[in-house]
């Protein structure tokens, strides 16, 4: 028996969430001048820059990380113009798509991000448990076939974040690698284009009444951030290794080379099992400590789904 | 040609973070100051962190590009208070390791920088000097594991502008393509490999080696070409996926250049030309989306230490 959902009637695709990322900035201001090619058949899309402040500068953010700046506190708090920029514009995001967690909040937000990390296509689920998203991620990964795209799932209770997306009930990151920041790159711009294309046709299809059978989504779960070797300092003292450099999503292995010293020497991963490693050097992970991050591999089932 | 000597080489300054987001350097010359490196064989060497601020920050610059900040009218201008900070750090940079056309400027300069760009390990020599190319050809028989470029910018010695012009000779070691704000250690382990030829060679010429004349290759820089915008100055177009990533290879007309957001491809008209700085971050400010170069073979003399 398929679960009844409520239609996605409005969808929000946001970019410059970070505002080097630049995939996402383009595709919105294509999409903010032009809207023909985002428009779906009972559905309003809108296209949005999240933080145009460092989109202007062309940085990640101005005070503070937008998309880690959607707490219940930071929603809340009152300050008005001594808070930090990206603070002040969650509050108002969250008064224009939210507010978060309530019945007026949009249906679902595409929030495109790149990575200097070798990720390829991945998009990014907040929640196991959300099955229009599974069943959503299911039919962009069969339409891309066989190009791929993997799912990161993030419910790990200390390492989730409270992303931009969040304020909507459907929570959708879209992230492609590798890509500089502030670099363009042709190849990267269609895919995140191309992926984007049927997560709208996918709405398109829900809310006309299209059933979707059970199905099942395989995904990386988030598991462990691993940081840099440092010296007393706080220096970084060693690099990600040659053989894991790239290699996101291939399983690393207890004994695998991990880093190398700045004089040549060899550091060794020392976990318990296989892992999954992604956001293998990452740019702006640096100052948050991580040189990648672990993830396992699980099987999700995804009920079938119907518009209610 | 001549055989030509020249006085020995006992000054080198490396210079890392002339960019402040460009981590090999960074990373390299930090290596050197925690490891207290002053010498190397009968070389004496200073490692400089050249734009400290923008390293903090892991950004190009802070105020303005410290790399174009070095030409004779630069550094000749009086400082006001409202100068930038980078024009302030050359005038002290010119103090430390120049000045710049001067008898007390040290030997040589190497600049070490990163870009996004699918360069391999790249030479850039700002003028053509027969040290300095002896160097670069050392260097390119030495690696065998990559591919080494050598591009000529073909300015005059006031209007040089980059770092490297402080010393009496200088270059830069341009190695990508690798993020800014990244640091990997393959192109680490390159740009390392390349300075240590470049020491060696050093250690060879002081101690009088005498170095062949020959041949060698250049890339010289022709022109630039930007992005196609809009009215607005907006960009309307990608680099065209059969040009990403094709530095150094021959561009003909007829070639794509440009992939338009609406699907058109625009392609290259002229002559045949070598691009590179292909789809560099840095310059999207700058008015580039690549440099064009014509190849041109030079011909260097024998040369050795002047006794």
């Amino acid at each position: 028996v398929a679960a009844r959902l409520d239609e996605a009637r409005r969808v929000a695709i946001f970019g410059g969430t970070h505002g080097n990322e630049m995939s996402g900035v383009m595709l919105v201001n294509l999409w903010v001048q032009n809207n023909t090619e985002v428009q779906r058949k009972g559905v309003e899309v809108q296209p949005f820059i999240t933080n145009p402040k460092a989109v202007e500068k062309c940085t990640r953010y101005v005070d503070t990380d937008l998309n880690r700046a959607f707490t219940p506190e930071n929603l809340s708090t009152l300050g008005g113009g001594d808070l930090p920029y990206e603070v002040r514009r969650a509050q108002e995001i969250n008064r224009m798509f939210g507010p978060k967690g309530s019945p007026e909040a949009y249906d679902v937000i595409f929030d495109l991000h790149n990575t200097t990390s070798n990720m390829g296509c991945t998009l990014l689920l907040e929640s196991s448990k959300d099955h229009f998203n599974l069943q959503m991620m299911n039919y962009i990964q069969k339409s891309i076939f066989p190009a791929s795209c993997l799912v990161l799932l993030n419910e790990h209770p200390l390492l989730k974040y409270s992303t931009s997306r969040s304020v909507a009930k459907h929570p959708v990151g879209l992230e492609v690698g590798p890509q500089p920041q502030g670099v363009l790159r042709s190849n990267i711009f269609e895919s995140m284009r191309d992926i984007l294309k049927h997560a709208l046709d996918f709405i398109e299809l829900f809310n006309a009444g299209m059933e979707f059978p059970p199905c099942t989504v395989e995904v990386f779960r988030l598991s462990e951030r691993i940081d840099y070797p440092r010296d007393d300092n706080g220096n970084i003292i060693a690099m990600v290794h040659p053989n894991l450099q790239d290699c996101d999503w291939e399983p690393l292995n207890p004994g695998d080379p991990m880093f190398q010293t700045f004089d040549g020497k060899t550091i060794h991963y020392q976990g318990s099992g296989t892992v999954y490693p992604t956001f293998i050097n990452e740019a702006a992970y640096y100052e948050k400590q991580q040189a990648f991050a672990t993830t396992r591999r699980e099987s999700l089932v995804a009920s079938a789904i119907r518009k209610a | 040609m001549e055989h030509t000597s020249f006085p020995p080489l006992s000054r080198v300054a490396i210079c890392g973070g002339t960019h402040g987001n460009e981590l090999s350097g960074v990373y390299i010359v930090k290596e050197m100051q925690k490891q207290k490196v002053e010498k190397i064989g009968s070389v004496s060497v200073i490692s400089v962190l050249s734009n400290p601020p923008a390293i903090d920050v892991c950004r190009r610059y802070t105020e303005t590009d410290l790399n174009r900040c070095f030409s004779d009218a630069k550094l000749s201008s009086t400082l006001t208070d409202s100068a930038a900070y980078e024009m302030r750090r050359a005038h002290e940079l010119n103090a430390q390791l120049g000045p710049k056309g001067g008898e007390k400027a040290v030997d040589l300069i190497i600049d070490l920088h990163n870009t996004t760009s699918n360069m391999g390990v790249c030479l850039i020599l700002s003028y053509l000097d027969w040290l300095t190319l002896h160097i670069c050809k050392y260097i390119q028989t030495k690696m065998t594991s990559a591919p080494v470029t050598v591009m000529q910018l073909n300015d005059s010695n006031a209007d040089g502008y980059s770092l490297d012009m402080l010393g009496k000779h200088g270059f830069a070691i341009e190695v990508g393509p690798q993020p800014h704000g990244v640091l990997r250690a393959d192109i680490f382990n390159m740009m390392k490999r390349t300075l240590d030829f470049t020491t060696d060679w050093l250690q060879e010429f002081n101690d009088g080696h005498i170095f062949e004349g020959g041949e060698v290759e250049t890339y010289s820089f022709l022109r630039s070409v930007d992005y196609p915008r809009d009215a607005s100055g907006q960009i309307t177009a990608a680099i065209h996926p059969q040009l990403q990533d094709k530095d150094f290879t021959l561009l003909q007309p007829g070639d794509p250049m440009f992939l338009s957001f609406s699907g058109e491809t625009v392609k290259y008209e002229g002559e045949p030309v070598y691009p590179m700085f292909v789809n560099e971050c840095a310059y999207y400010e700058k008015k580039i989306a690549f440099h064009l170069a014509e190849k041109i073979t030079l011909k260097v003399p024998s040369i050795s230490v002047k006794n």
